[in-house]
């Protein structure tokens, strides 16, 4: 199983309620063909960097799941095929995740290892303060 | 009384803070040292999602700012650049802008 972040553009004339029957559709896709879906954000209505087809605005929907390749070819055949989604974007995000827990564990152990040596001289000026006050 | 001067001498070798902009040659403005931002605020995963960071390492064109200008790291701006790219696809930040 691999994590996949899908997010697509639907455009801006579809009313809210259309946009929940379309992704509670989606979830079906996923669930149907032995996904799980993680989280879903409707990132809301945005304007466009660009004209997508003929569209200066949109409402970006987001998708985080964890399924294997097959779910994620029928979820962009289905995206294709729905006539309110003008463009979609999936990208395998797993690996980015794993090397971010990598650099997290990594710095971790740095942090570790650094205050010794500024420790000691953080140390040092407390005893004469301490002093001062007795 | 030689010898103990000597000794409490090489105890303490402090160097002189190092001044910033490097020295040297005669400059007309202050060089500040650019340091990768990812790096300093310790950004692991570069989300394409995240368009007013990335925008930041843009030209008002649209165009990928270089690493001699922003500074970025070589890792992280290998990075930056695919999650630009990710982001230009889903128009959260545009190819060209302006004419």
């Amino acid at each position: 199983m691999r994590k996949y972040e899908i997010i697509f553009l639907v455009r801006p004339d579809v009313a809210e309620e259309e946009i929940d029957k379309l992704i509670a559709q989606m979830e079906g896709v996923v669930t149907g063909t032995g996904g799980k879906v993680e989280k879903v954000d409707k990132m809301g209505r945005r304007r466009l960097a660009y004209r997508v087809a003929g569209h200066r605005e949109g409402h970006y929907v987001l998708f985080l799941i964890e399924a294997m390749g097959d779910t994620v070819k029928e979820f962009e055949r289905r995206l294709k095929v729905t006539d309110a989604v003008i463009k979609y974007l999936a990208v395998r995000v797993d690996e980015d995740l794993k090397r971010a827990e990598k650099y997290k564990v990594w710095r971790a152990k740095q942090e570790a290892r650094r205050p010794r040596s500024k420790a000691t001289p953080a140390a040092s000026p407390a005893p004469p303060a301490a002093a001062e006050t007795a | 009384m030689a010898e103990q001067r000597s000794g409490s001498g090489s105890g303490s070798s402090e160097r002189p803070a190092r001044r910033e902009g490097g020295g040297g040659g005669r400059r007309q403005y202050f060089r500040r040292r650019k340091v990768c931002k990812f790096c300093t605020e310790k950004i692991d995963v570069i989300d394409y999602k995240d368009f007013r960071l990335i925008g930041q390492f843009v030209s008002e064109r649209g165009k990928i700012l270089p690493r001699r200008l922003t500074g970025t790291c070589s890792p992280h701006q290998r990075t930056l650049t695919l999650a630009i790219k990710r982001a230009r696809n889903i128009a959260l930040l545009p190819f060209a802008t302006g004419t």
